[in-house]
Parts: C-alpha cells; sequence; structure tokens
C-alpha cells in the first residue's frame, strides 16, 4: 500500500507539490472504503449466487429478474429490508440486543485490511496478518452470544450456545492448520506468504509436500465449520431452531449478521487461496503479475480463485445433509486436531531437513508499514 | 509534528502505527452498520406495538419462563477446552516465526511442547469430555 503510494508520488508531478501524510492518509481512507464496498457488494452477489446455485441444483431457476440474470437482486432484497420494521422483544435486553449485530459486522469487515487483494494492494502490510485475521474473527463470537442471551428466546440462546462451542471450538485446528503454511513461509506476513508461492503451480503451498496439502484440507473444513456453513450450520439448523441465535432480529438488523455471514465466508475463501493456493499468482512461471497495472490482474486472478471456493462452499451446503453435534464434536476434537498437529509437525520436519521447494525471487514491498511514514516523511 | 518525538510519552507510537488501517476498518464497519440501522430507523414501518408482537419467539405459545436457564455443562466444558488449546496455539505462532533461527533445537522443543499438549489432549479424551453422544 505505502509502497504503491509512493511509485504514485514519483510518478507524477503534481502529487509531488502535496504533504505526503495527505497522500497516505486518503489512501488509507480510500483503501479502507474500497475494501469495505468490495466485501458488502460481493457479499450480496454472493447471497445471489448462492440462490442460482442452489435453484440449479434442485431444478429450478432462482432469482433471474432484477438485473442481467438477477444480479441486482441484493440491492431490491437490502432496500426491502430497510423498509421493514424493527422490533424488539419486550423482554430482551435492548442495549445488548441492539449492539449485537453493529460487533458480528466489525469483526467480519476489519479483518479484510490486511488481506493482499493483489501485489502491493494492501491496506495494512503488518507482520501479524495472518494472526490479526485469526484474532479479528473470533471476536464474531462475541457479537453471537451477545444476540442470544439479549434475545431472551429459547431458539435464540440454544443456537447462541451451539454456535459458541462450534466456533471455538473448530478455531483450534483452524489455527493449527494456518499455522503448517507459516511454518514453511517463515512469517506471518501475507504479502510474504504469497510471493514464496512465485513461479510454477508447484510452488504453491498446498504441493509443497504432502502437509500442506493434509493442512490445506483441513483448514477448508475446520473454516465451513468456524463459518457455520453447511454441513456445519447446527447453530441456524432451520428445522429444529428456527433461525437460532438471530430468531429475534428483524428488518436490516438481521440484514447484517447475513452480510457478515457472507463476509467471513468470502475472507475465508480468499484467506485459503492465499496461504495455500498461490494469492493472486496463475501458477504458470515466468507469468509475475506485480507490474503497476498488472497487478490489478493479479487482483482478478484471486478473485477467479476466491470464486471457486466460494462455489464449492455453496456446492457442499447444497449436497451434504446436516451433521449431528456430537459428531461435530468428534471431528474437531478426534480427527481434525490430531491431524493438524501432524501437519505442522511435518512441516516443522520439512523445514529442518531442508526439503522445501525455493520460493519467490520478489521482495516484499513496503516492509515498514506506515511506521516509516510515522517516522518522518516519505522514505 | 513528528511522532518519535512523542516517544519518551508514546514508547510504542511508531509500532502501532501499521495498525491504524485497522482501526480506521473497524470504525469503517461501525460506520457502516450504525447508517444503515439509521436509515432503516427513518425509512422502516412503524406500525403501532401490542403486548403479542413484542413477545419473544415460542412457536406461538406465549412464552413459558425466562429463557436465561441453567445449560449443560458440555458448553462449558468446550469453553475450558478452547482456552487450554487455544493458548497453545497462540505459543506456536511465534515459534513458527522464529523456526528459522535454530531449526535443531526449536524443532526438539516443540516436540517436547507438543508432547504434553498430546498428554493433555489423552487425558480430555480418555475422561469422555468431548464425547457428547454419552449421556
Amino acid at each position: 500500500m505505502q509502497a504503491w503510494l509512493d511509485s504514485l508520488i514519483a510518478g507524477s508531478e503534481l502529487l509531488q507539490q502535496v504533504p505526503a501524510g495527505l497522500i497516505y492518509t486518503i489512501g488509507i481512507l480510500g483503501a479502507c472504503t474500497l475494501v469495505l464496498l468490495f466485501a458488502s457488494l460481493l457479499a450480496g452477489e454472493v447471497v445471489w449466487l448462492e440462490r442460482r446455485v442452489a435453484g440449479r441444483m434442485q431444478a429450478r431457476i432462482g432469482p433471474n429478474r432484477v438485473g442481467p440474470q438477477g444480479l441486482l437482486q441484493f440491492l431490491a432484497d437490502g432496500l426491502k429490508l430497510l423498509g421493514k420494521e424493527d422490533i424488539i422483544p419486550a423482554t430482551a435486553d435492548k442495549a445488548v440486543f441492539l449492539m449485537a449485530p453493529v460487533i458480528v459486522f466489525m469483526g467480519a469487515f476489519a479483518a479484510y485490511c490486511v488481506m493482499p487483494f493483489g501485489y502491493g494492494l494492501v491496506p495494512a502490510d503488518m507482520n501479524l496478518g495472518l494472526f490479526l485475521i485469526l484474532s479479528i474473527t473470533s471476536i464474531e463470537v462475541v457479537g453471537v452470544i451477545m444476540a442470544g442471551w439479549a434475545s431472551n428466546s429459547k431458539w435464540s440462546i440454544l443456537g447462541a450456545m451451539r454456535e459458541v462451542a462450534q466456533m471455538v471450538s473448530y478455531e483450534i485446528p483452524l489455527g493449527i492448520a494456518a499455522l503448517s503454511v507459516a511454518i514453511l513461509a517463515g512469517t506471518l506476513n501475507l504479502t510474504d506468504i504469497t510471493l514464496q508461492q512465485g513461479g510454477g503451480i508447484w510452488n504453491w503451498y498446498v504441493f509443497r509436500g504432502p502437509f500442506g496439502f493434509i493442512g490445506f484440507f483441513a483448514f477448508f473444513i475446520a473454516a465451513l465449520a468456524s463459518l457455520k456453513r453447511a454441513p456445519f450450520d447446527l447453530p441456524e439448523a432451520e428445522s429444529e431452531l428456527v433461525a437460532g441465535f438471530h430468531t429475534e432480529y428483524t428488518g436490516f438488523r438481521f440484514a447484517i449478521f447475513f452480510l457478515a455471514e457472507y463476509a467471513g465466508m468470502i475472507l475465508f475463501a480468499m484467506l485459503t487461496s492465499v496461504l495455500f493456493l498461490g494469492g493472486w499468482y496463475t501458477g504458470i512461471p515466468g507469468i509475475e503479475l506485480d507490474g503497476a497495472g498488472s497487478r490489478w490482474i493479479g487482483f482478478g486472478v484471486l478473485f477467479a480463485k476466491t470464486s471457486f471456493l466460494l462455489f464449492v462452499m455453496i456446492w457442499v451446503r447444497w449436497s451434504l445433509p446436516r451433521f449431528r453435534i456430537d459428531r461435530v464434536m468428534y471431528l474437531c476434537y478426534k480427527v481434525l486436531l490430531p491431524i493438524s498437529v501432524l501437519c505442522v509437525v511435518g512441516a516443522a520436519a520439512q523445514v529442518w531437513l531442508g526439503i522445501t521447494l525455493a520460493g519467490g525471487t520478489l521482495a516484499a514491498p513496503g516492509e515498514g508499514g506506515f511506521a516509516d511514514w510515522l517516522a518522518g516523511g516519505r522514505p | 509534528m513528528n511522532v518519535l518525538d512523542l516517544a519518551p510519552v508514546l514508547p510504542l507510537a511508531s509500532e502501532m502505527a501499521e495498525f491504524i488501517p485497522v482501526l480506521v476498518m473497524l470504525i469503517f464497519g461501525l460506520a457502516f452498520a450504525a447508517l444503515n440501522l439509521v436509515a432503516s430507523f427513518l425509512l422502516g414501518q412503524k406500525a403501532p406495538t401490542n403486548p403479542v408482537k413484542d413477545m419473544a419467539y415460542e412457536c406461538g405459545m406465549p412464552p413459558i419462563s425466562d429463557a436465561h436457564q441453567r445449560f449443560s455443562v458440555k458448553f462449558y466444558l468446550v469453553a475450558i477446552l478452547f482456552v487450554l488449546f487455544d493458548i497453545e496455539v497462540v505459543f506456536l505462532y511465534p515459534w513458527a516465526v522464529k523456526f528459522e533461527a535454530d531449526k535443531a533445537f526449536l524443532f526438539v522443543e516443540m516436540l517436547i511442547f507438543i508432547g504434553i499438549l498430546f498428554l493433555g489432549w489423552w487425558y480430555v479424551i480418555r475422561k469422555g469430555a468431548v464425547n457428547w453422544a454419552q449421556e
């Protein structure tokens, strides 16, 4: 981000007249606005995609009236929900009830700011990237239990309890599976992790030995479960819990939960692509996609990988039946946890014995982040 | 003013600078949600309330007793297990980043650490703490 702004400044006479601090401030605000718009609009489109795919899989059409192929359906739905009444149950804990969706939303969206969308296209290029994503997304749990508890409805509280137990459990294999990539890469900076996967498709971490391969599946399954996607959608199992923790939510408050859920899906699909599937790299040696213009093509490549993983998530949801809660716990503690720990030990042994393939050749953009800027002027 | 002039007052100021976009993003998320909720409040329908409408949903019946009741201990057990295992994961992250420094030593160290973790995991499994099917 900073390196990109610096190259913009260096290339323009006009921008060199403007104080660097102002450009950086506008840069941060603009990047955050873009990321927020990207995430919320794409979340709406994924809702549409889900409904279309579900329709196709159930031999019906799905929404196709609003806009081309029904692409603007989410705008129509959003406008409709804006006009709906916001009902708060009389027995609810009002302050907590009102705060909960906002907290879930913040948790789902703030994690995007360390995501490398392309070479240098990252709002905050920090060394803690991966760790920050895992920690910020767990804010969501707090919002969910607030919603469930404050609603004071039995369905909500059952859903919230299940959800918290499930999300909290699956965060362990999720974190450990991501760790196996962190060891292979030797860094938590998501841009650096991507840079090491440049060149051929064999440089992607999913293909760098057996542990990356197993780790990829462990990570993806754990991500599905911590996103409460089917087949792990017990917290909002429609056939038994009405709607789980958001039973009592109406109008746009409900829409915010919905948006946050789909934003989380996109986030984890993107994170899986960055960690295991080579981020913005095409997998063809020689095409690096790190130039001033081609980094946007790189963003397109990452977007394609993300879309594919999103499609897989939807595909899984409409193909598999729901797990039973004790099976969910069994899978987490007795299957995924040992497997992911094995991946970490294996990956560490791989690094120790030096049997990893060579990493990328590019230097990380803007290593000091914004610290250099605040420490005084343009580096 | 240069932020480093504040070094005696804010020793972490320059290291915290890279978190500014995270903070901005949190505020933007808050603002986006809040704006939409205000819009919904302004545009939304406001029908007169009545006791039945404001009732918590319980399949159409008036709710029987408060929903804040005692819960199965399994859920709390999972919370305790989370604290145990997730703290271990947090310890493993800095180890993963520094692994290149002294591979052989750190590998053995980590094996001991994971060995202790494995003993704890084995104890939890044998105790049946995650065996939810058993009554």
